[in-house]
């Protein structure tokens, strides 16, 4: 080998490899939603002695796992530096669209396939415009698929309702795998497969290159239009469905379902430690962050809590998981704070 | 100081690993003993989970359609009188808008609980059904009230009048109101609500068999303000630019109130009736803007719900047609088959609230 070479391997090796430190890995905001979990689960156990009931517990997680399923394809959206606030929405009319066909006559397989196919199809209006129009920000963009998904619902179904599915599809919804539900079972498979593609493959070393500097990865040689575009179809196909998973647990669809969903999925995207400017987050603290709103709500529904204080409880937890990554860098000039921090 | 914290969140966390080793599903007093340090355990959960609990254990809990409808509100004030009655505690319980998710996730929670009854009034005949059902096979009794659930999800509903009259009746009074001449809309809560269904549907059977008295007064729109006074508002404004809607019948409280303002407001022509809190809608009634209404009386509609509920979790009702049982101040009550499947009892009439009686009756309710 060269001298360059060598010189350039040995530079390479030096950069990427810090001493490991018990400190720091500790200090990860991964291990602080575990301890915020642990937190979470002794403080509901406390309120209530009804809280530490497996099939209740079992019973509340099958409730928030379609906001789960929504979570991952999330994740990617915001590790890109983007936002999808038209989620609830693309449910919304998936679910209608697979409702009004079913009714139409069509098997419910086909239905099924109709939702996804609407889903994706939402995502790729979303996508398409966020790639040809590049002065258009992604809040606008999916503020307005926001409101006409869900308005397009609303025309097709007015204000009635779809529904009377065929007896298996509760099992979606509603079903166990001995005492695990079906759902949640969804959710780990689909948390694992999300895992491997973010952490493991080129595609994912691609996306946290763009979400950290745009430009640069696109002068990287990296297809940033094209990932762009695919991350929304596939949260649009993703909004399909969990818009199956809703409608199989309420028997019928409406277009006014999943309102607010959006919300619930960015909140538990953004505590799992992905900045809001892309380029950070790993899958195992968004699912974590999952489970802590989750139980949280739950448990904290269990003792008859208002649940108007509950959405103040969650959006401090929400203000504090922002601030304290940035806490660092906001107060890091003051002295008295590098004093404590010594 | 990061050492130390970082020392610190180290022992708390290996800590709670040793709690969770203790068993996490039967034993919850345990586990949370031997939990974080920083747990003070004269806050423990004392309450023994014992389950034949006596009276003062037992919790019924009502299910509203919407926790701020002042409805509901007031059948609750019913609902904790009787419990109190009765010495068990009353629970209010409903969701921050009127959909049936919320109300699944409510009662799920109440599962957990372990609540003795759950009132439900329902957002949805149909979407509660696999969750009521799981609460009805762990023992809790399950009774629906103003609106019901379909008959596999409830032991008994609690019918606050009879539809068939309560549809016929505001029909027959829209119709008195106009004079025979003018269409009529109905602003309704949401589509899905099994009660307003049903009126619904006896208001439009009532035009139908009689279709010679009422070719005059067609029936022109059906809207859905969702029990939301903006929506309300909004529906009501759509329905005055239609020049055929004379008179509005409103069977829902939220909307009534709504439409009566906007009505007042722009001092419109259009008459309004349906089914209103005396408590709300008396400046409409005293200035002729809703000539007369109807309605029953909520707060004994809570009150007949927990006494209801009360029978079948003591008095070992099963909630079959024929079954009786004491309710308190309002004497016997006798459960009859319901049309549509299932049992239910009946409240009463219609009451009609007219500007002669309404002074009384608005300080009531």
């Amino acid at each position: 080998m060269s001298k360059l070479q060598t010189n350039v391997m040995a530079h390479r090796s030096l950069q990427n490899e810090r001493p490991f430190s018990t400190k720091r890995f500790f200090l990860q905001w991964e291990w602080m939603l575990v301890l915020l979990f642990i937190i979470i689960n002794v403080i509901n156990t406390f309120l209530s002695p009804n809280y530490l009931v497996f099939d209740s517990i079992m019973s509340a997680i099958q409730m928030f796992c379609d906001k789960a399923i929504l979570v991952f394809p999330m994740m990617l959206v915001i590790l890109v530096g983007d936002i999808d606030i038209s989620v609830a929405s693309i449910m919304a009319l998936s679910a209608v669209i697979m409702g009004v066909g079913y009714n139409a006559g069509l098997p419910m397989g086909a239905a099924i396939l109709l939702a996804l196919c609407v889903g994706g199809a939402c995502g790729f209006v979303n996508g398409i415009l966020l790639v040809k129009f590049k002065e258009l920000s992604p809040m606008i963009v999916t503020l307005v698929g926001q409101i006409v998904f869900r308005g397009i619902a609303s025309i097709i179904l007015e204000d009635g309702a779809a529904g009377s599915f065929p007896s298996w599809f509760q099992y979606l919804g509603w079903g166990y795998v001995g005492r695990i539900p079906f759902i949640l079972i969804v959710v780990l498979i689909e948390a694992v497969i999300f895992l491997y593609a973010i952490h493991f493959t080129r595609f994912g070393r691609n996306v946290y290159a763009m979400g950290n500097n745009e430009t640069t990865a696109r002068y990287s040689g990296i297809k940033t239009d094209r990932i762009r575009l695919f991350i929304y179809v596939l949260m649009g196909i993703f909004a399909g469905i969990a818009a199956i998973f809703l409608a199989s647990k309420m028997g019928s669809v409406r277009p006014s379902v999943a309102k607010g969903y959006e919300m619930d999925v960015i909140a538990m995207v953004v505590l799992g430690g992905v900045s809001n400017n892309g380029g950070k987050g790993r899958v195992i603290g968004v699912v974590i962050a999952t489970f802590i709103v989750g139980l949280l709500r739950y448990g904290l529904g269990i003792v008859n809590v208002p649940s108007q204080t509950i959405m103040i409880i969650v959006g401090v937890l929400l203000i504090v998981a922002v601030i304290i990554p940035n806490l660092k860098s906001t107060l890091g000039g003051y002295r008295w704070f590098q004093k404590l921090m010594r | 100081m990061k050492k130390f914290i970082s020392l610190a969140m180290v022992l708390i966390l290996s800590l709670t690993i040793f709690a969770g080793c203790g068993g996490g599903s039967s034993t919850p007093a345990q586990s949370s003993g031997a939990a974080a340090p920083a747990a003070d355990s004269s806050t423990a959960a004392g309450s023994s989970t014992a389950d034949s609990a006596t009276a003062g254990d037992r919790v019924y809990a009502l299910v509203a359609k919407d926790v701020n409808n002042p409805y509901m509100k007031k059948a609750y004030e019913g609902f904790e009188a009787a419990c109190q009655e009765l010495g068990v505690t009353a629970l209010y319980k409903g969701p921050d808008q009127a959909t049936p998710e919320k109300q699944i996730e409510i009662i799920n929670q109440l599962v957990a609980q372990n609540v003795a009854l759950i009132a439900v009034a329902a957002n949805d005949y149909d979407a509660l059904e696999p969750a009521l059902k799981s609460a009805m096979d762990k023992g809790i009794q399950v009774v629906s009230l103003d609106s019901a659930v379909n008959a596999n999800s409830r032991k008994l509903h609690i019918n606050q009048a009879d539809p068939e009259k309560i549809g016929r009746v505001l029909v027959q009074a829209a119709y008195e109101m106009v004079d025979g001449n003018g269409g009529m809309a109905i602003l309704s809560a949401t589509a899905q609500a099994s009660n307003q269904n049903l009126w619904i549907e006896w208001m439009q059977k009532e035009l139908e068999e009689n279709s010679d008295k009422y070719k005059d007064t067609p029936l022109v729109k059906i809207v859905y303000g969702d029990d939301e006074p903006t929506k309300s508002t909004n529906e009501t404004q759509a329905l005055l630019m239609d020049e055929n809607v004379k008179v509005i019948i409103a069977p829902t409280t939220v909307g009534m109130l709504a439409a009566g303002k906007y009505l007042q407001d722009n001092n419109s022509e259009v008459k309004l009736t349906g089914l209103g809190l005396p408590s709300e809608m008396a400046p409409f009634i005293e200035d002729g803007t809703c000539p007369w209404m109807y309605l029953w009386n909520p707060v004994d509609l809570g009150f007949l719900a927990a006494y209801a509920g009360d029978a079948l979790v003591t008095a070992g009702i099963t909630g079959a047609a024929g079954d009786t049982f004491t309710a308190g101040r309002m004497g016997e009550m006798a459960i009859v088959d319901a049309p549509g499947g299932g049992t239910e009892v009946l409240l009463g009439d219609p009451f009609k609230f007219e500007p002669e009686n309404i002074a009384e009756w608005k300080a009531i309710y």
